[in-house]
Order: C-alpha cells, then sequence, then structure tokens
C-alpha cells in the first residue's frame, strides 16, 4: 500500500494510497456524481485533462467488463475515489479496476475524504490539481499545480480525435443494451449514412445511430468541410469531446461551412461547436455538470427527462438568438442552456448524453429525432419550440 | 399546471394498527400527506383506528376519525361530512398501507364513491388492480416488454414433460389450490422433478401444477419510483438485498443504492421499472417495483409491483432525503415534479434522481423468543417487527453501524459478548498469561479465569454441520454465521455456494474477519497501532468492540481519537454535495483528514443554531413492547421543545419514524442508540447543550441514562438516581414501606435454590422475570417449583444491559384482580414540595391482572371501579411521584383485589399508554410533559392547554390491542404475562358497550350480532360462564359445545350443539365447524396451551380463519355488553373535532 497525494491550486492536500500505476499527474479536477458507470467514466474521452473525483464512495464493485467501454483506453489524466473493495463480483467482469488502471497507466488515488473534496470543489468551482505517487512534499505539490495550464483556452480535441476509427459494432454485448426506442431501419431502402465528426465521440453515440439502421462512418473533428462533403453524408453528426470549445477552431470552422447542407446534431462539445460556428457564445461553468441525475426541460414538450451529463463548457443562452436558433431544453437545477435548434435549418444540438452511459436513457428519443430530421429535413415537431 | 382547483377536501385513510409488514412507516407517510394537503389549503379528512399516530393527532387533519378502518366507516364518514355541509371530494387511497388500499378498493367496489359523488385520486381500481392482481400484473409487464419467470401451467404428465424442456433445471414445482404450498418443491435433477411432479398432481385438488422457473439464488433489487400527471417519471432511489431471492424485502438485509450492477444493468433495471409504471397506470404518486437478477448471466426479471407508498418508500425516504409520501401528496392534487421544490437544496426542483455518496443498510428486528413455537426460518413471509437503518461512508461501516442499532447486544458484527471467536482468542491469551495475572476484563463476574478459559475453547470452532446449516437456511443470525465460517477457513466460493449471497457482501464481510485478524495481533501500545486503529473505525468498529479486542478501556480509546481526528457528521443531502443543503440531517462516520496551510482538517458538516439545544433519544426499531406509542412521545417532546424555542435535536436509528423525518426536529442524527455514538453527539454540541430527554423513547435511552449522566451529561427529567431508585427492588420496597403503600410479596433472586425458596416463603403462584427488561420479556406466571426451576433456568441470559448480573424477580401472583394502569405527570424533581402532580388517566383494564398491561385492553375512564378506590388509586400515585422527585411522566401499574389497592410497578418515564391517554382526554401529555422537563411549572403549562381537572369526559375510550399470530400459522393464541402485541387500536363512544364493540372492529375482531358460539372454559371459570351464555342465549345466539360444556349449559336450560373433540372424530369436530364458518364467535379460556393441543388447535383455526376469539372471561362480560349495544343501535362516527374537551388549542400550530 504505498502512499499516494492529491493536491488543489487553493492549498488542500489529501493523503491517501496509491491506486493503479505510479508516478504524477496534473488536471482539472471535476466531480462526477453518478453512484454507477465508472468504467464509462474512465473511458469517455471528455475527460481528457481532468482529474475525476467520484462522489459515490464504493467504486469498483462490479470491476471491469470488455463491453461497457466507451472507447478503446482510459482518457482521463488521474481518479479518485474513496473505497475500492478486495474483490469485485459481477458476471461480466474479467478483471478489478486497479488492475485495469494499472494496465492503462492511470494514477489514482483511494482512501480520501471524497465528498470533502467534492464540496471544496463546489464551493471553490473547478481546479487544477496534481496526484502524486512519488513526492509527498506538499508546498512543492500546490506550487506544481499553479503551473498547469487552465482549462479555458486549451484545444484538447487534438488529442483524442478519431480514436474511434478502430470502433466495432460487436463491441455491443448483450448488458450494453441501447435504448430499446429504436426504429429499426437495418437493412431498408431509408438506410441513411451519418458521418460522424470525432472530436473524442463515446462509442454509445455510434450504438445507438448504428441500431437505429444507419451507415455509421467517423471522421475525426479537425478536417475540413470539404473532407466532409466528400463523403456527402446524409447527416452529420458532432459528438462529445474535451476542454474548451473556442479553442477548437478549426473544427468551428467546418462546421461553419458545412451549417446548411447537411443535417446536423450536435451533442455535448458538439452542441458547444455548433452554437460558437452559428455565432453564439460558451462560457466555462463554475465546477460544471458530471453526473446521471440532471433534470431537464424539453421546453417544446414540457416533459422532464433524467439525464447523463459531463460537461464543464456552456452556451449562454441569451446570445443564441444572435445565432438564429432557439432553446429546446433547459437545465432544473440551475436554468442552463442544455439545447437549441436553429429557427430555419435542419439542425439541433443537446449539451448532455441522450446516448447515456453511464447514466439514464430518458433522452434516447434524441437519436430517433435526429432520423426524423434526416427524413424530412425539419426540425421534429418534439424539439419545435413555438416563438 | 398546478393544483387541481376542484379538490378542496381529500380523505386520507390510515393503515390501523401496527401489525408485521405494516408499522409505523404508514404513519410517517399519512402525517407527511396531511401537511402537505393542508400547505395548499386543502382540508384534510382523516381516519385511522390507531391512537398511537401522530397523524391522529388533532392538530395535523381538519377532521380526524379515530374510527375502525373499514368500507363502512368510510361510508359513514362520508356521509356525516356531507351532512355537516362540508363533503368530501375525494380519498387519497395510497398512502395508508395495503390496509388503507383494500379498504379503498372495497369503498369503490361497493358504490360508496358514486353514492357519496367521491372518487380516488393517486390510484384508481383498475391500476390497483393491474399491479395487485397476478394476471393484470403479467399482463402489464407483457406489454412493458418485461420478463417475468418464465412459468407453465401442467394439467398432465405430457404438459409437465414439455414444461421440462421448455423451463429446464432448477425449476419450482407448485401444485393448484393448496394450503401453505404442501406437496411443492425445489427440482434441481431430473428425479427430482418427475418426483415432484407425481406428488404435485397428487396434492393438487383440480390436478394442476405450476412448474416455474427458479429463482433460486438470484439477487433481489427494488425500484422506488414517483410519476406525477405529466408523466414525468423518477427513480428516487434502488435498493439492493443482501439476502437472495427466497427472504421476503422485509425480513432481509437490504443495501443502498445496488451494489453490484454494472451502470448498463441498473439503467435495463430502471427503464424496466418505469414501463411497468406507466404500463399498470399508475397515475400519480409513488410505487416500487422489485426485480430479480440472474448472477450467472444478468437475465432481469420483474418479481411485483406496489402501486403506493410503501414500507421500501418510507426507507428509501429516509436514505436519500427525498420525501415521497409529501411529495406524493402534491402530486395527487395535480402538481407535477418539476412544480414542487425540493426542500433540501431549496434551489432545485424535486423532479431529478438523487444521488447518494454513502451506503445505506437496514436490517430487520425479529421478536422469534416471544413466539418459541414459531418457525424461524425466513421465508417469502414476513416475520419482523421492526427494523434499524444505519448510514455510513462504506458498505462495512454502515453495515456495523446497523448491527449496533439493533439493539440485540451487539456492538456490530463481532468482538462483542457474543463472539464466541473473540472469547476462544482471548482465552489463548489468557492461557499464556496465566501464571502472570489472571485478571480478565469483560468476563462475567465472579468466575475464574480458567473456567471460563476451557468454556470458551470448548465453544470454538463452531461444529462443522450448525456452520452449515445457519448458512443454507436463511436465519436471523446468519451473518455472525458467515463471519464464523470465514473464521473458520470456509473459502467466499464455499460460502456463496451456501448462502447465494453476492460474494462482494461476502468479501466485505470477509475484510472485516481479516482487519479483525490484525488488530488482535498488533500490540495496542506499539507502532501499527495508531495506524490499524483509524482504518478499525473506518469499517465502522465500535469503541467497545476495539476495547475488548485490545483490553484497553473504552476512555482510553477517546483520548486517543482527540489524537487522531477522523470522527465528523456528514450531511444526507440527495445530492453528494453538488448543492448547498439546509436541511440539518446528519450522519456520523469517521474520515481521513486533509490539510490545508499546515492544518489538519476533518471536514465535518454540523452546524448548530446560535441557541441551547436539546437532544431527544429516540426508541430505537420497533419490536414488542417497544414500538410507535414512544415515538408518538418523542415527536411530541421535539414539537414542544421547538416551541419552548430551544433547538430540537432528534437521535433515532427506526427509518420507520414520524421522528426521523428530517421535517420533524430542528437537528436529525440518524445513529445508533448507543452510549458511544450518543456521547460523540453531546460532545459535537458541547457547551450549547441543555440536555438530553430520554424519558420518551422507552426502556433503549433510559438505559443509556447512567452512562450519560456519568459522562456528566445533563438529563433533563426525573434524576439517573431517582430512576434508578424506582428500578432498583430493595431500594423500592423500602419507599413503599416508607410510604405505608403495598406490594404483592416479593422478593430478588439470582440463582435457581434461591428462587425457590423465595417462592416458596411468599407462596405461589409467583410471577417472574428478569429486571431491566420491557414488553415483559421472560415474564412467566409459575404455579409450581418444577415451573419455577424450568423458568429460572433458561431466563438467566434476559437482561437488555451488558455485563449485569441478572437479577430475576419474583413477585406474588394476585389472581383474579383488576388491574390499573396510571399515567401522571409531576414536577416534584424541579419544585421540591412546591411541585404538583398531575393524573393524566386512570385505565382500567379489561383483562384482569396477570395478562400483560400491552396486551389488555382498557377503558378511560374505569368502568367498574368505585370513585373510592380510583382516589385512593390516584393518592398513592402522588405519593409516590413525590417519594421519586418525579420530573416529567410517571406510569404506575395498580392491582386491585379485594377492594385494597396493591402496587405492581412503577416506570418514571413515558409509558406505552401515553398516547391513548392523550387521545382520550384531548391533552397532549408528552408535550406537557417536556415543558416540565425543561422548567415551566407543571400548573402553567396546564394551563396553557386548557386543562380543567374538573371537567368529566363526556365519552368513553377503549384501547384494544392486536396479535401478529396470523404471521405464525399454528402458534398458540394464550395471553399471558409476555407481550405479544404489535399494536392497538382505539373506539370511541359515549358509553363503554359502543366504545368497545367499536375497539374490536378495529382490531378485526367484529363481534357478532347473531349465530352460534362456541363455548370451552376452564373448571375454574365453568361457574361464571353460565351468566354470561344465558344473556347470549337471550339475544339470540346458539351455542356448540364439547362434552363437558355442553352437559352444565343444557343443565342450565340452555340449549347446545355437540361437537366432538378432534381426536374423536376428525371430519366433524370444531376445526371443521371454523372451516365451514358454522361458528362465528369463540369464548374459550385455557385449560392447557400449546399447539399440539386440541384447544391450541382450535384458537389457530379461529385465527386463520378470521373469527373473532375471547380468551378471558372479563372480556366475554365486555362483549355481552358490547352486543347489546349494536343490536341496539346503529354504529356512527364522530370526529375528534366533534367532542367537548379533545381538541386542545395547540400552540404549537
Amino acid at each position: 500500500m504505498s502512499q499516494c497525494t492529491l493536491a488543489f491550486e487553493d492549498g488542500s492536500v489529501f493523503t491517501g494510497h496509491a491506486l493503479g500505476a505510479t508516478g504524477t499527474a496534473t488536471g482539472e479536477s471535476v466531480f462526477h456524481t453518478g453512484m454507477t458507470g465508472y468504467q464509462e467514466v474512465l473511458t469517455d474521452p471528455s475527460y481528457t485533462g481532468q482529474i475525476v473525483t467520484m462522489t459515490y464512495p464504493l467504486i469498483g464493485n462490479y470491476g471491469i467488463n470488455p463491453v461497457d467501454i466507451e472507447s478503446a483506453r482510459v482518457y482521463l489524466s488521474g481518479f479518485v475515489a474513496k473505497e475500492l473493495p478486495t474483490q469485485y463480483s459481477n458476471h461480466l467482469a474479467t478483471q478489478s479496476l486497479s488492475e485495469y488502471l494499472a494496465e492503462q497507466g492511470i494514477i489514482g488515488i483511494r482512501g480520501v475524504d471524497t465528498r470533502a473534496i467534492t464540496r471544496i470543489l463546489r464551493d471553490h468551482g473547478a481546479m487544477r490539481s496534481i496526484i502524486s505517487t512519488e513526492c509527498t512534499d506538499a508546498e512543492e505539490l500546490i506550487s506544481r499545480t499553479r503551473e498547469i495550464p487552465a482549462m479555458t483556452g486549451q484545444n484538447l480535441v487534438t488529442a483524442v480525435a478519431n480514436h474511434a476509427a478502430n470502433f466495432r459494432m460487436d463491441h455491443v454485448s448483450p448488458a450494453t443494451q441501447v435504448s430499446n426506442s429504436g426504429t429499426d431501419l437495418q437493412g431498408g431502402p431509408d438506410r441513411k449514412r451519418v458521418l460522424v465528426l470525432d472530436c473524442g465521440v463515446k462509442y454509445n453515440i455510434l450504438r445507438e445511430l448504428n441500431t437505429r439502421g444507419c451507415d455509421v462512418e467517423t471522421i475525426t473533428g479537425l478536417t475540413s468541410s470539404n473532407a466532409v462533403l466528400e463523403r456527402n453524408p446524409d447527416a452529420i453528426l458532432v459528438g462529445n469531446g474535451p476542454g474548451d470549445p473556442e479553442a477548437v477552431q478549426e473544427c468551428i470552422e467546418t462546421l461553419k461551412a458545412l451549417i446548411g447542407k447537411v443535417p446536423i446534431f450536435g451533442i455535448c462539445l458538439g452542441h458547444q461547436l455548433l452554437a460558437s460556428a452559428l455565432g453564439a457564445d460558451t462560457y466555462k461553468l463554475k465546477f460544471g455538470h458530471h453526473g446521471a441525475n440532471h433534470p431537464v426541460r424539453n421546453l417544446a414538450t414540457g416533459r422532464v427527462e433524467i439525464t447523463s451529463q459531463n460537461h464543464g463548457f456552456a452556451v449562454d443562452a441569451n446570445s443564441l438568438t444572435q445565432a438564429g436558433a432557439r432553446p429546446t431544453h433547459i437545465n432544473l437545477n440551475d436554468e442552463s442552456l442544455e439545447g437549441f435548434a436553429h429557427n430555419d435549418l435542419p439542425l439541433f444540438a443537446v449539451q448532455y448524453h441522450p446516448e447515456a452511459a453511464p447514466g439514464p436513457r430518458d433522452a434516447a428519443y434524441l437519436f430517433d429525432a435526429f432520423l426524423q430530421m434526416i427524413h424530412t429535413q425539419s426540425i421534429p415537431e418534439n424539439l419545435l419550440v413555438a416563438t | 399546471m398546478p393544483k387541481n382547483p376542484d379538490i378542496n377536501r381529500v380523505l386520507i385513510i390510515g393503515s390501523g394498527p401496527i401489525v408485521i409488514g405494516q408499522a409505523c412507516e404508514f404513519d410517517y407517510s399519512g402525517t407527511q400527506a396531511c401537511k402537505a394537503l393542508r400547505e395548499e389549503g386543502i382540508s384534510v379528512v382523516l381516519l385511522n383506528s390507531n391512537p398511537a399516530t401522530i397523524m391522529t393527532d388533532p392538530e395535523v387533519a381538519d377532521r380526524t376519525y379515530i374510527e375502525p378502518v373499514t368500507p363502512e366507516t368510510v361510508d359513514l364518514i362520508l356521509q356525516n361530512e356531507s351532512d355537516r355541509g362540508t363533503p368530501v371530494d375525494c380519498i387519497l387511497p395510497t398512502l395508508g398501507g395495503q390496509t388503507g388500499l383494500n379498504c379503498a378498493m372495497t369503498v369503490s367496489e361497493r358504490g360508496i364513491l358514486e353514492k357519496h359523488n367521491a372518487y380516488l385520486i393517486g390510484a384508481d381500481r383498475e391500476t390497483i388492480h393491474r399491479a395487485e392482481d397476478r394476471t393484470g400484473f403479467k399482463e402489464s409487464c407483457a406489454e412493458a416488454g418485461v420478463d417475468l419467470p418464465r412459468s407453465v401451467v401442467a394439467h398432465t404428465i405430457e404438459d409437465a414433460e414439455s414444461a421440462y424442456t421448455e423451463i429446464g433445471l432448477p425449476c419450482c414445482i407448485r401444485p393448484a389450490y393448496t394450503l401453505g404450498g404442501s406437496g411443492g418443491g425445489f427440482a434441481t435433477t431430473r428425479e427430482q422433478f418427475d418426483y415432484l411432479v407425481r406428488s404435485g398432481f397428487d396434492a393438487s385438488r383440480n390436478h394442476e401444477i405450476l412448474i416455474e422457473e427458479s429463482l433460486y439464488g438470484w439477487k433481489e433489487f427494488e425500484m422506488e419510483l414517483m410519476r406525477d400527471r405529466n408523466d414525468n417519471v423518477v427513480v428516487v432511489c434502488s435498493i439492493e438485498n443482501l439476502d437472495p431471492m427466497g427472504v421476503h424485502t422485509g425480513d432481509s438485509i437490504t443495501v443502498a443504492p445496488s451494489q453490484t450492477l454494472t451502470d448498463a444493468e441498473y439503467q435495463n433495471m430502471r427503464d424496466a421499472s418505469i414501463a411497468i409504471m406507466r404500463a399498470v397506470g399508475v397515475e400519480t404518486g409513488g410505487a416500487n417495483v422489485q426485480f430479480a437478477i440472474s448472477p450467472t448471466d444478468g437475465r432481469l426479471v420483474a418479481i411485483e409491483m406496489n402501486p403506493r407508498v410503501s414500507r421500501s418508500s418510507a426507507l428509501a425516504s429516509k436514505a436519500t432525503g427525498f420525501p415521497i409520501a409529501k411529495i406524493a401528496a402534491k402530486l395527487a392534487i395535480g402538481y407535477a415534479l418539476d412544480e414542487i421544490r425540493n426542500d433540501i437544496t431549496r434551489e432545485t426542483p424535486a423532479c431529478f434522481e438523487p444521488t447518494i455518496d454513502y451506503c445505506v443498510v437496514k436490517m430487520p428486528r425479529w421478536t422469534f423468543e416471544k413466539f418459541p413455537e414459531s418457525d424461524e426460518t425466513l421465508t417469502t413471509q414476513m416475520k419482523s417487527i421492526g427494523e434499524a437503518m444505519a448510514i455510513g461512508r462504506t458498505f462495512k461501516e454502515a453495515f456495523q453501524k446497523c448491527i449496533r442499532s439493533m439493539e440485540i447486544k451487539r456492538n456490530g458484527l463481532g468482538l462483542d459478548t457474543q463472539d464466541a471467536w473473540l472469547d476462544f482468542k482471548r482465552a489463548e491469551r489468557a492461557q499464556t498469561l496465566r501464571g502472570e495475572n489472571g485478571s480478565l476484563k469483560g468476563r462475567r463476574s465472579g468466575e475464574p479465569v480458567h473456567d471460563w478459559a476451557e468454556r470458551a475453547a470448548r465453544q470454538w470452532p463452531i461444529a462443522d454441520e450448525i456452520v452449515r446449516e445457519k448458512l443454507l437456511e436463511p436465519c436471523q443470525g446468519r451473518p455472525y454465521y458467515i463471519r464464523y465460517a470465514l473464521k473458520m477457513g470456509y473459502s467466499i466460493d464455499t460460502i456463496y455456494e451456501l448462502t447465494k449471497i453476492d460474494k462482494w457482501f461476502l468479501s466485505q464481510i470477509n475484510d472485516l474477519c481479516e482487519l479483525e485478524d490484525e488488530l488482535l495481533n498488533t500490540d495496542p501500545e506499539g507502532p501499527q497501532a495508531e495506524s490499524l486503529y483509524c482504518r478499525a473505525l473506518q469499517a465502522g468498529y465500535s469503541y467497545a468492540q476495539l476495547s475488548r479486542a485490545w483490553n484497553v478501556d473504552t476512555a482510553r480509546l477517546r483520548t486517543f481519537a482527540q489524537k487522531h481526528p477522523g470522527h465528523c457528521y456528514k450531511s444526507v443531502d440527495t445530492c453528494a454535495a453538488e448543492f448547498e443543503a439546509y436541511t440539518p440531517y446528519y450522519y456520523s462516520t469517521h474520515e481521513t483528514p486533509f490539510r490545508r496551510n499546515g492544518e489538519l482538517i476533518v471536514d465535518d458538516e454540523l452546524t448548530l443554531p446560535d441557541k441551547e439545544c436539546v437532544i431527544i433519544l429516540g426508541g430505537g426499531p420497533n419490536r414488542i413492547g417497544q414500538a410507535i406509542e414512544f415515538d408518538y412521545c418523542c415527536v411530541h417532546a421535539v414539537q414542544a421543545t421547538r416551541a419552548s424555542g430551544c433547538v430540537a435535536i432528534m437521535v433515532n436509528s427506526n427509518p420507520e419514524t414520524v421522528s426521523t423525518d428530517y421535517d420533524t426536529s430542528d437537528i436529525l442524527f440518524f445513529e445508533p442508540l448507543v452510549i458511544e455514538d450518543v456521547l460523540n453527539i453531546t460532545t459535537a454540541i458541547g457547551d450549547k447543550l441543555k440536555g438530553v430527554i430520554v424519558q420518551f423513547g422507552g426502556q433503549t435511552p433510559l438505559n443509556l441514562a447512567k452512562g450519560l449522566a456519568a459522562a456528566g451529561v445533563p438529563i433533563l427529567g426525573t434524576t439517573v438516581d431517582d430512576i434508578h431508585l424506582a428500578e432498583d427492588r430493595s431500594q423500592f420496597q423500602q419507599i413503599m414501606n416508607e410510604l405505608g403503600l403495598v406490594q404483592p410479596p416479593s422478593d430478588v433472586a439470582y440463582a435457581v435454590d434461591e428462587a425457590v425458596e423465595i417462592a416458596q416463603r411468599i407462596g405461589f403462584p409467583v410471577m417472574v422475570r428478569p429486571s431491566f427488561v420491557l414488553g415483559g420479556r421472560a415474564m412467566e406466571i409459575c404455579n409450581s417449583e418444577d415451573d419455577l426451576r424450568r423458568y429460572m433456568d433458561t431466563a438467566l441470559s434476559a437482561s437488555d444491559v451488558e455485563d449485569t448480573r441478572v437479577a430475576i424477580l419474583i413477585d406474588r401472583f394476585l389472581q383474579d384482580a383488576i388491574e390499573v394502569d396510571v399515567d401522571a405527570v409531576s414536577d416534584f424533581g424541579l419544585y421540591g414540595d412546591e411541585g404538583t402532580c398531575t393524573i393524566c388517566g386512570v385505565m382500567e383494564h379489561i383483562e384482569e391482572a396477570g395478562v400483560h398491561s400491552g396486551d389488555s385492553a382498557c377503558a378511560i375512564p374505569p368502568y367498574s371501579i368505585s370513585r373510592m378506590i380510583i382516589d385512593e388509586i390516584e393518592r398513592q400515585t402522588r405519593a409516590l411521584a413525590r417519594r421519586l422527585n418525579v420530573t416529567g411522566l410517571m406510569n404506575i401499574q395498580f392491582a386491585i383485589k379485594s377492594r385494597r389497592v396493591y402496587v405492581l410497578e412503577v416506570n418514571p418515564r413515558a409509558s406505552r399508554t401515553v398516547p391513548f391517554v392523550s387521545k382520550a382526554t384531548g391533552i397532549p401529555w408528552a408535550k406537557v410533559a417536556t415543558e416540565v422537563m425543561l422548567g415551566r411549572p407543571l400548573c402553567t403549562v396546564l394551563t396553557k392547554y386548557d386543562y380543567d381537572p374538573d371537567k368529566t369526559l363526556d365519552h368513553v375510550s377503549v384501547k384494544e390491542v392486536v396479535f401478529p399470530f396470523n404471521k405464525f400459522p399454528g402458534v398458540d393464541v394464550v395471553m399471558g404475562p409476555e407481550m405479544r402485541s404489535t399494536g392497538e387500536v382505539m373506539g370511541i363512544d359515549k358509553k363503554f358497550a359502543m366504545a368497545f364493540a367499536k375497539a374490536q372492529m378495529a382490531a378485526g375482531q367484529t363481534l357478532p350480532t347473531d349465530g352460534c358460539i362456541y363455548i370451552s372454559v376452564n373448571d375454574a371459570d365453568k361457574p361464571f360462564i353460565l351468566p354470561i351464555a344465558r344473556e347470549l342465549a337471550e339475544m339470540g345466539f346458539s351455542f356448540v359445545a364439547t362434552a363437558g360444556t355442553r352437559d352444565r349449559l343444557s343443565a342450565a336450560g340452555i340449549e347446545c350443539e355437540l361437537v366432538k373433540r378432534i381426536s374423536q372424530n376428525p371430519n366433524n369436530n370444531m376445526l371443521k365447524w371454523i372451516e365451514q364458518n358454522r361458528v362465528q364467535l369463540l369464548i374459550n379460556t385455557a385449560t392447557v396451551t400449546g399447539r399440539y393441543t386440541d384447544e391450541g388447535k382450535i384458537r389457530a383455526a379461529s385465527v386463520r380463519y378470521g373469527i373473532p376469539l375471547i380468551t378471558t372471561l372479563t372480556e366475554a362480560h365486555a362483549a355481552v355488553e358490547a352486543i347489546h349495544a349494536m343490536q341496539a343501535g346503529e354504529v356512527t362516527v364522530k370526529a375528534l373535532q366533534d367532542y367537548d374537551n379533545m381538541s386542545t388549542s395547540d400552540s404549537n400550530r
């Protein structure tokens, strides 16, 4: 049991036990409030550059399995948990969380007061932090946090774009069921070709499209509009990804050129990038939304969906008007913007994760809406908000 | 779209008396609902027969009917309300448990709703049917696309053969139409399958068997959901059962949230539960769905659904902070989830799913020791009486805290006085220490070390066959045997094969075992001790356990704790700290401190207002003898404390209660009621603590009083020394002599021979019981020396307090005496001779002395004793209150024999009759007592509550009890000095007779007004039964009896049919009469008892078939009067608010 230290830029220092790999890692600390889904969190490329604290204290209970993966490897910088079990238990599991982290070279810490960390992050906002099994000197660690580049302004997409090129549909297992609301278009004449701009897209977005009978192709999010149009897709999906959207200028430029040419659906970072491309503004949230219980109201239907979220930046709802779009979804906790649709074009986006994984699948209907939009070339009824 | 403007008056149906499977959680949900509706300006009409509920406090609802929960009563209430010009618009049926729901269903089916132009809200008849009916539920699941266990109905061997192919092994074979599942079973091999199919066909009346996929060993889960009228659905909580399928959820150790499911599996279950809720059509409100998941392939099947607020909703509410009942009430009147605010975060809406950052463990509390004839194996039939819940940051911590909360003489999973393994280890150590210094802490006093050590060595290891049996058969001691098995070297895999308890849970228990080994191998003075100590506390070990393992004082461990901070309070906030919480709902934990600017910080979230604080200690898990009545008192204490301007702090571990509603107190600690946990709280409160109230939670807090006082914690109310005076036999006897009061002759014995000597001196029959127990546990009447010797041999271990020498009290038993209970309140302790004492109520028992007071029916005012005797009783009560310096409540039991008054027992604390007396007299006595304890003179307080000592009551109130015998089939139903009832009801009317009749109805024993009565009484009672029988005959009843009684009745000119003894005629005996519904009432006083006697079988059968049974002559007398009244006039209902002096203006509202 070797010691491990987690230090924050505000001077808070937590000492616990090393978990996974040894060494030193830095990143922006955030907390995730889902009670299950650590494997999906670990493999979600959107967490690139971040040290993630799980607020649920017992992590690793059901081990690691080969199917619940959102990418081929772990992308986050560091992992913080209160307690790991001596023995995991689940019929799908093939290895323990700590073995997996070690294998993936990820440094983690356990045995720390994760609720205290969460309260610090809640009050102070997401913070630069460092996790180390090598250095125990608090002062040194704290000063090193101040050298870590801030999240704002960082283009982290470069590190993950096109990761999904290796994705195969056989990654789906019986347990990783995609939502059952899908319309089965498999093999039909209406089969649509969807090109996914990969800024770190989660596998489950691809699975959801695939079960709905789409031919899915991925392309790096850092591509040109010409490269996209050459492939002549029926529609484009801009997926999730890490970092500051404003910093991913090449993608914003690409989108600017694509808007109006094909139906587009944006998710998470995709939502922010589309908003930027349309001329709306984005800003950094204090500590973001990372969890599986965020209530979101669909303004067209009035219904509330419980959503899976993972974002540190948001789109300024007030700036949408100048972008020719209008809000479709609002977060009920803090009233931040969770989705918008274009006033005239077949384009909509949501800030949260309709593909769930981890989290509730209440919003899976958005993939159906996307397909409908491809067919009708207009915003579907359940996203059509009256002015 | 906010609330429906057409709803102005709502009737809420409560759940009636506490029974197994339906406890105070429905008082909690009903009270919440009343508050929630009245907040919206809706008038609430309430029906509940249980006087010990907060919901029946006159200020909780606008119109309170303490009447039997029956469709007839609902009809009368609806009529009454409409006659008053305030008609009820609708009934909310989903908050009163199964009783409330069933009552509403019948009301709806009988057209009573249409008659009064009312309707159901929350759930309608079709919905309830789709959820509760087997076929309805099957169809709903199919519609929702959710699997059920596969099953095939077979009528022929060929059908069975194809079922074998379809379902495969293992499977369950159940013959249709047999009682109690006889002839069915579980097949794991082809041979067993063939055998069970054949025997099943034989056993089934219509040659039909059900072959069902076996879910043996599957994991069991529960989902708590809420839905609003806009079809928004949220999952409030998921619960995983530690015990796999086969054990009723109410009897399982359960854990929240689910622990062993991947996110995808969890989401599948979430999707399925929502789909079922929609398919069943629960329009608004709460519901739960149970699931089973195969541990080998993850297959998910639905088991059942409750379309209402349930026991697990209460647990889910306490576990997450999400007030399900309150929200359900708001949804029922038209609100949507996103229109309701989350009280805890204030800023966020109730339309979200709570996320928690701790682990919650709930454990059932059984009372098998009260029913020695019952089968203790845990099955799909719920048997537990209560439960405790604990919260910790880890499963291990919550698990051990929960065991500690159960008050079963355990400090945690092990390392306590019940631990055979530790005894063995200590003996080993003692052997090596022998010669140097033989003294060891913690062993029973007086026993030489070597005897003790040898005994310990004999007990370990446990015999293999015992361990295997305990693991294989679900039973209440199973967790401890899992630990023993691990200590004995069983592998987790082996234990899994035997128990099917998920390996994750087993490995958690194994972690504890390994930590214990480490503890025992570590020198408490050595360098390793420090980190080990912190780890142990984080794993939920108590000082008591560590002190026993390490042989060091708990005081030393406390000093150690000060040097190594880590203990802290965290809040339950529904959101894992994502938002700031405003509701002060706390649990304790041990955390690793962190550093900032060189300072060591433990993140403790406890914040105290700048005011004096008063702690009210609750009663812990419900058990027989200590249940909702005490929680009622605690809630009143909290209310009075808050009203007085102090901060009311509640400490309790029972999730079913109103006292643990975060809305009830200013600050809630969900903690074990164990001395060290309570001392941690008093330490945390520090100088702001005005004192601790120990008087209201029953014996539990009283047992803590001494330890608290010793630690310098101020106790409010009667002092610990005075409490001790009343409890200590010899000192109390002195006081009695001093005051010139009489007790039945008595003495105390510590050994068998001594007991016999005493009994011979004072004369048989004697009443025997251990001191310091509640509810008459292990109390018995012994008629002979043999009886007494047998009793003494077994009873020497029933004391609740650890490590005290067990004293057995022996009293002369007064046969045929009238027993009287008196509750009184006094402030003598504060004002000495200037103080006063007021009698709250004098209750005359209907059963004679000898039946435990908690099992007796009783009446206020007394119905047969003279004014002179009552005056004498009141005089004696005052004298005792003065002498014992009582501050607050006291309860005295008197017996009257030959016009002489005997004092049986004095308890200087609130008794379980306080709620009944309060309801009967219209004065909230627990509040009065609380104000007195806080320092106000009694007379001032009484003036405030408009108490008029000269006012006579214009009504009679009768309390009747209910027994759990229907859950212990076959067990003989006789009353005695051991309390066995679980709940109570109240009947109110102008005269005793009708009040008694109503009490019987409310207890589910509606007396017949015509038909046939079976009479069988013992010889002593025979002369007295004749006048009773004659009166009943005049009232038109016919009789049936066996030869002896028949002859006697015939001789007196009363016609009576003859029935043979069971053994004499298997086809025409009383059991058949009962089965065929040919008898409407049984009057049977016991000659012999036991499940294998004819009498015992008949009594058990009356319970099974729901035929009223009267077992004492006094009760038979009362019944005659009641039947008279029922024949003479219609039953009417009246709200508490319409009685003259029942609805006191309460300053707290």
